[in-house]
């Protein structure tokens, strides 16, 4: 074309198909994809004939059946003639109660000691410092078999049970305390309370509102705490001091009455508590160390002392850097309690286990677990990413 | 106005006397006693050290026995050293025949030198990957045996820290090629590969480590060919890699995600393909800027390992377990919970102290 002549361009052979990078891109992933596929198969076609010579069953149908055995602790209602179907929902509840617990209180161990880190204080310092150095150097198992030898081989019998606080009993049967025994009253205590946690919302938005107009300050934490605390008060003491405990006793060679905590759950929780803590510290202290020293200079420069500079300036700027990190912190706390099957505590993967071993069905069985673990993990990332967007910059 | 006169003497202001500023005092009254708060902090502080330290001190030194023939010569309430010193060396090396015990210390001197080998930042590249392949191969003839005149010694006698030093450097080796493949799959453009990479890297990193093991242990062999079996070790083995990859793979892909675009970019004009560009360019610098965090995922994997004892191995702490079950010497748990958890601690500290180090050093470059 005379184009092409006054150009000086010499019209090239078009590339040969391979050199396409599209018609590559289709090509490897046909590849990639068909050998992904035949793997699986595979190993399917393996599984299937490997459980049709071992005689063992398929398919979810074992879960109507009895499961036959005893589970120690429950939330819930449960006997060994229930089905699988609720010995599992007994270690769903287990391990989601015990990793509630151990989020909710490694990160406040966690937290104190963050901050105790950095700690004018020398004596504190250090204290912090072994504290994470030693706990976070040694692994979690080894700890858990620490805590449950402690509790439950080193404890004194029940008749030499160690007394910290009044009615509290500590022995290797895990810790008894004393609980009230229900009143009517006590439902109403329950409705105060959710009137003063409304309350308390309903004052700091107000505050919060007032101070973003006018500039005044409003004492609402001290007065939220106030209405949480004093509306069940107010009605416990306006129904008469309802509050007869149910004291532990000991009879023969066991505690009767109170509530009762085992030697497995305390050592799980323990060891999970200190062992995440120390991950939470490194965490809090980091974030802390995140925010620029401007900032709290400002904040004394402002007249806010130390406490308010922590609590106004420091921590909320700190929060960004602490969410991300800490939720993989919790999600790696709750993969973790599954360690409780080392120590006989009934959680899910204990109870899988026994399952297990008792019916043969394996496949079924890890599917199940993981399944249940991933949608433990996707929940919780949701809430800690809904959480890290309200905490986030808001940038303009 | 009047001239002032200089040299008229102006009448000093009083001083009063300066507080300390050096010394211990001082020291004490600015790190512990600097206000109110910090002095009731400090009170607390001391009195709960006053109400731990000297039991445990009774417990731990003074009242702690140190030679004996068996658990009864421990019954004087402190701790029984004389436990860990009739069963350290089952501790250390479980049921691998106690006259060849030499072969399993070499294999912890050869793990150490390598690990204490590998902290030197001269020796990183090919010397280091070929001592490496040197010290494998010597531990797999040490342990294994049946060459050289050694007796062969079965892989389920294989306990203690020399199982838990393989199981964890075995993961992590093994798995750093397959995490670089999967977080490079993940970076892909091919949504099939990238689809592929990111459900196992999910899958993996969404389930606990004990249900890969139970997987491992309970599951693979039912995956393979009738008749075909595989050895427990190998098994746990296995499982331990599989499951680092995907951590080890967004660590790396943390790296990849560091490269400037402009790297790729450069690569690309250099007419360099895919693969080139990928060994040449970006990984050689991905990789250096996440050997800290790789460090500290070793150390996880390290103090992971102890899981293996629920599938039925015995590593360090499976044999600590396994040294307590002795009749002649029941119910020293602390003992040898204490022992082991020192040996664990002094090589995850000093692996932690060493990343430490390598971050304040990777960071240098960008302080100013």
């Amino acid at each position: 074309m005379a184009t092409e002549a006054a150009t000086g361009i010499v019209p090239t052979r078009r590339p040969p198909p391979w050199h396409n990078p599209r018609i590559r891109g289709v090509v490897w992933q046909i590849l990639f994809l068909g050998i992904v596929v035949a793997l699986f198969a595979f190993l399917v076609h393996n599984t299937l004939v490997n459980l049709r010579r071992q005689n063992i069953a398929s398919g979810f149908g074992f879960l109507d059946r009895e499961a036959a055995f005893g589970i120690g602790e429950s939330l819930i209602a449960y006997s060994p003639a229930d089905t699988y179907a609720r010995a599992f929902l007994v270690g769903l509840l287990n391990t989601l109660y015990v990793s509630a617990l151990g989020i909710v209180l490694a990160t406040v161990l966690g937290t104190v000691m963050g901050i105790a880190r950095l700690s004018s204080n020398w004596l504190i310092r250090k204290l912090a410092q072994i504290y994470v150095e030693t706990f976070r150097n040694i692994p979690l198992l080894l700890q858990l078999f620490f805590w449950w030898a402690m509790l439950r081989i080193s404890a004194p019998a029940p008749r030499q049970a160690w007394e910290p606080l009044p009615g509290v009993l500590v022995s290797n049967r895990g810790f008894v305390y004393p609980v009230p025994i229900a009143d009517p009253a006590h439902h109403w205590m329950l409705l105060a309370l959710a009137l003063g946690i409304i309350g308390a919302i309903a004052v700091s938005r107000w505050a919060k509102r007032r101070q973003a107009r006018t500039g005044t300050r409003f004492p609402s934490g001290w007065v939220g705490a106030g209405l949480i605390v004093g509306m069940p008060l107010l009605v416990f003491l306006a129904a008469g001091v309802p509050l007869k405990l149910d004291w532990p006793e000991l009879k023969g060679f066991n505690f009767v009455g109170g509530s009762a905590v085992s030697p497995e759950f305390a050592a799980l929780l323990i060891g999970l508590t200190i062992y995440t803590g120390s991950f939470v510290a490194e965490i809090v202290r980091a974030g802390i160390l995140a925010v620029s020293w401007g900032q709290s200079e400002a904040a004394s420069a402002l007249g806010l002392r130390p406490g308010q500079c922590m609590r106004l300036i420091v921590l909320p700027q700190a929060l960004r850097v602490i969410v991300p990190p800490m939720t993989s912190e919790y999600l790696s706390l709750t993969k973790n309690s599954s360690l409780a099957v080392a120590i006989g505590y009934p959680d899910l993967v204990s109870i899988a286990n026994t399952t297990m071993n008792q019916t043969g069905q394996a496949v079924e069985g890890i599917a199940m677990i993981m399944a249940v673990y991933l949608a433990i993990s996707l929940l919780i990332s949701l809430f800690m990413n809904l959480y890290n967007r309200a905490v986030a910059l808001v940038e303009r | 106005m009047a001239d002032v006169d200089v040299t008229q003497e102006l009448p000093l202001p009083v001083e009063r006397p300066r507080p300390v500023t050096a010394g211990p005092l001082a020291w004490l009254r600015a790190n512990l006693f600097n206000s109110i708060p910090n002095t009731i902090l400090t009170l607390a502080a001391l009195y709960l050290l006053a109400a731990i330290i000297p039991p445990v001190v009774r417990w731990a030194v003074v009242d702690a026995v140190w030679h004996g023939e068996s658990g009864r010569a421990c019954r004087a309430g402190g701790a029984c050293w004389a436990f860990i010193a009739e069963k350290g060396r089952f501790i250390l090396f479980g049921r691998y025949p106690y006259a060849e015990h030499w072969r399993p210390l070499f294999t912890i001197v050869i793990f150490v030198a390598m690990i204490l080998a590998s902290c030197d930042r001269r020796l990183w590249g090919r010397r280091l990957a070929i001592l490496w392949l040197v010290g494998l191969i010597t531990v797999g003839v040490l342990m294994w045996g049946g060459v050289l005149g050694m007796t062969y010694v079965e892989t389920s006698l294989w306990n203690g820290l020399p199982l838990t030093l393989i199981l964890a450097t075995l993961g992590t080796v093994f798995a750093f090629p397959l995490a670089i493949l999967l977080a490079l799959g993940r970076r892909s453009r091919l949504p099939a590969v990238r689809g592929i990479c990111v459900g196992y890297i999910e899958l993996v990193r969404g389930v606990p480590l004990i249900t890969v093991l139970f997987m491992a242990s309970v599951m693979l062999p039912l995956f393979l060919p009738t008749g075909m079996t595989i050895d427990k070790l190998l098994r746990a083995q296995l499982a331990i890699i599989l499951f680092a990859a995907a951590y080890l793979a967004e660590i790396v892909r943390g790296g990849l995600q560091a490269i400037p675009r402009g790297q790729y970019e450069a690569a690309d004009s250099l007419g360099l393909g895919y693969w080139r560009r990928t060994r040449l360019i970006v990984l050689p610098q991905a990789l250096a800027m996440v050997i800290p965090p790789l460090v500290n995922s070793f150390i996880g994997g390290f103090k992971n390992t102890s899981l293996v004892i629920i599938i039925g191995l015995f590593d360090l702490l499976g044999a600590a377990n396994a040294a307590l079950t002795d009749a002649n010497w029941q119910g020293f748990y602390i003992e040898a919970y204490v022992f082991t958890a020192a040996i664990y601690w002094s090589f995850c500290f000093f692996m932690s102290r060493y990343s430490q180090m390598l971050e304040r050093e990777f960071s240098k470059g960008r302080q100013r």
